[in-house]
């Protein structure tokens, strides 16, 4: 099955008709089960989330809509969510190709390959930030060439779009593989033995296949990096209206002590990924509903 | 018994409670970035002081990072017995969001508070290729300029500071200081969020062509690179800037460390201290300790941040929400 399961209903129950949310379960007692995941969910996420919208009501309406609207607020969002995009997009097509070639190939250090696509997820993000800095600065190691041919990375939007690409990489390797590992090379085959072309395969055995997992893989990659910090501060320059990302203005505002602003824009954020998260979600939804599951 | 066997039988077991109540002391010093090297060696000889004094080892443990978050870790509840902060415009917020020391904190020490000073100082490559000497060097077209952003490191705020004073003694008005500042602050095409990541940014990047840095942290990075890469230069003026320090009494009182806190932030003025902070490349207050270091610390003319009428007026004025820096970039 696809990874897409970890979010939505397995489509074997959804279609059970009779007592489709009682059946006998792994976890004892149905009540016992929800309370604690109830609770659990709460103490971590709701709560938390619920106390950054109660915090930015603190202020004013009117001074609430001038502080996330302000020409500088929507500038830093552009650049959010902008290269968060361009990232999970790029992870989209390069983790594919990873994830196939993970799958389909055996070549020596294939292991190691395998253990370094996880880096992302273990390295302290200022570290990976400092990193990809030093790499992509005027001198650095890539950065010196580009700079020959007058193209700056670090410390422009690119750089930003770089590290968010960085640290959402394993997402969409990680939900694709489990996947492609599962599909038969078998249907493959028939498809060749009837006289599918390559790219035929592709597009309507291997692809429709994957869809669910790789739209997991990119609402993942892509909401990771809309939060992201550490990592982006070091490379972006933090140049207002332009190399500014609405977590970096959070900290401005914080250092200000200005809670309730600090407050207001996180919920701006927490707003926009719940919607776009969703999109995806039922973009996803529909594609499983498309393909059969 | 007689009554000198009885003495020393008392004497003998003062002694033993003496011992048996000679205790560990904790202190947590909550400080910024670059005091780190400083309050290491301070420590030890607070301990060896505070030991020959009372019998009683104090155990400091520090904790560092840019001055703006500390103080606010502090209010969040970060249990610091003392701060000792870049700017008193991080510590007047433990009084204004915390309630968590009196207002005229300020007054409880000498000298404001602030045992030890800096300024703000140039860092340029090796052999001053652009010829940087002065304040108005920095808004030369060619020129490139590294400076934290103000907005979250207190050491950018003494930088843009040190560029207004130094604009508005020499150009009169309060207008033509900002256009300078914004000037400067066009030469600037990266702006760091802290103190240190200026540094690495100009140092380890090879960006810009000249940091505005603490004196301490030029000495340091100086130290670190050897004189062959970098160099100091001295502006003709600068400000001074005042690492301002406190006893947070609300923490010190629940810990019952009030006392220690109070010796071991006074104890900075004393030689000793003054010396350690010298060592450290901080400008001690101590007239004849500063003699002592002689030519290591230039003679500048320097203003205070009183010319801003103090922080309580200069930080929304220029720093807050809307505020002059904000304008620069509009």
């Amino acid at each position: 099955m696809s990874a897409s399961t970890l979010i939505e209903p397995l489509p074997q129950q959804a279609s059970q008709k009779k007592q489709p949310w009682l059946q006998k379960s792994v976890l004892p007692g149905f009540g016992l089960s929800l309370g604690f995941g109830t609770l659990y969910a709460s103490l971590i996420v709701f709560i938390p989330l619920a106390a950054l919208v109660v915090k930015s009501f603190e202020m004013p309406l009117d001074q609430l809509w001038d502080v996330i609207t302000n020409r500088r607020a929507l500038a830093s969002y552009r650049l959010t969510f902008g290269a968060s995009l361009i990232g999970a997009t790029l992870n989209l097509f390069f983790g594919l190709i990873v994830a196939w070639v993970l799958v389909r190939y055996t070549f020596p250090g294939k292991r190691i390959v395998d253990a370094i696509v996880d880096l992302p997820f273990a390295l302290p993000t200022a570290v990976a930030g400092i990193a990809l800095t030093a790499i992509y600065a005027p001198n650095g190691l890539v950065g010196q060439y580009f700079a020959l041919i007058d193209i700056k990375i670090a410390y422009t939007w690119i750089g930003v779009t770089i590290a968010l690409t960085f640290i959402g990489l394993p997402f969409v390797v990680r939900t694709v593989q489990p996947v492609l590992a599962d599909l038969e090379a078998e249907v493959e085959e028939a498809a060749a033995s009837l006289g599918a072309s390559r790219w035929q395969t592709f597009k309507r055995i291997i692809f429709p296949a994957l869809l669910p997992s790789l739209l997991t893989g990119f609402a993942l990659s892509f909401a990771r990096a809309i939060g992201e910090y550490g990592s982006v501060v070091f490379i972006s320059g933090n140049m207002p209206y332009r190399t500014e990302i609405t977590p970096l203005l959070i900290m401005t505002k914080l250092e200000q002590f200005d809670y309730a602003g600090a407050a207001a824009l996180g919920s701006v954020m927490l707003l926009f990924s719940f919607i776009l998260l969703l999109l995806i979600n039922l973009l996803q939804h529909w594609s499983h509903k498309r393909t059969g599951g | 018994m007689n009554a000198i066997k009885k003495i020393a039988i008392l004497t003998g077991a003062l002694l033993l409670s003496a011992g048996a109540v000679a205790k560990e002391v904790k202190l947590l010093n909550v400080s910024y970035d670059p005091t780190r090297e400083l309050y290491r060696e301070y420590n030890t000889a607070f301990n060896k002081y505070w030991q020959a004094k009372t019998g009683d080892t104090v155990k400091v443990e520090q904790s560092h990072g840019g001055s703006g978050a500390q103080s606010r870790a502090v209010i969040d509840g970060l249990q610091a017995d003392v701060v000792t902060f870049a700017l008193a415009g991080d510590i007047d917020p433990l009084f204004k969001f915390g309630k968590l020391i009196p207002e005229d904190w300020q007054t409880r020490l000498p000298q404001s508070s602030a045992p030890y000073t800096s300024t703000i100082v140039f860092l340029v490559r090796k052999g001053n290729p652009k010829k940087i000497k002065d304040w108005d060097d920095l808004i030369k077209k060619n020129v490139e300029v590294i400076t934290p952003n103000p907005k979250t490191s207190g050491g950018a705020r003494w930088n843009y500071l040190a560029a207004w004073g130094f604009a508005k003694k020499k150009l009169g008005s309060d207008q033509a200081a900002q256009e300078f500042v914004k000037s400067l602050f066009k030469n600037v095409p990266v702006l760091d969020s802290g103190a240190r990541g200026s540094t690495t940014t100009f140092v380890q990047r090879g960006i810009g062509d000249v940091l505005l840095t603490w004196e301490n942290e030029a000495f340091l990075a100086v130290n670190e690179l050897g004189p062959d890469k970098v160099e100091i230069v001295v502006p003709s003026v600068s400000i001074l800037a005042e690492a301002s320090i406190t006893v947070v009494d609300k923490y010190a009182d629940a810990h019952g460390t009030r006392q220690v806190a109070e010796e071991y932030l006074k104890y900075l003025y004393t030689k000793e201290g003054q010396n350690i902070i010298a060592k450290n490349y901080y400008r001690p207050r101590d007239k004849e300790v500063l003699a002592a270091y002689g030519s290591k610390f230039p003679k500048i003319e320097l203003f205070t941040i009183e010319e801003f009428g103090g922080w309580k007026k200069a930080q929304p004025e220029h720093f807050g929400d809307g505020g002059i820096f904000d304008k620069i970039y509009q």
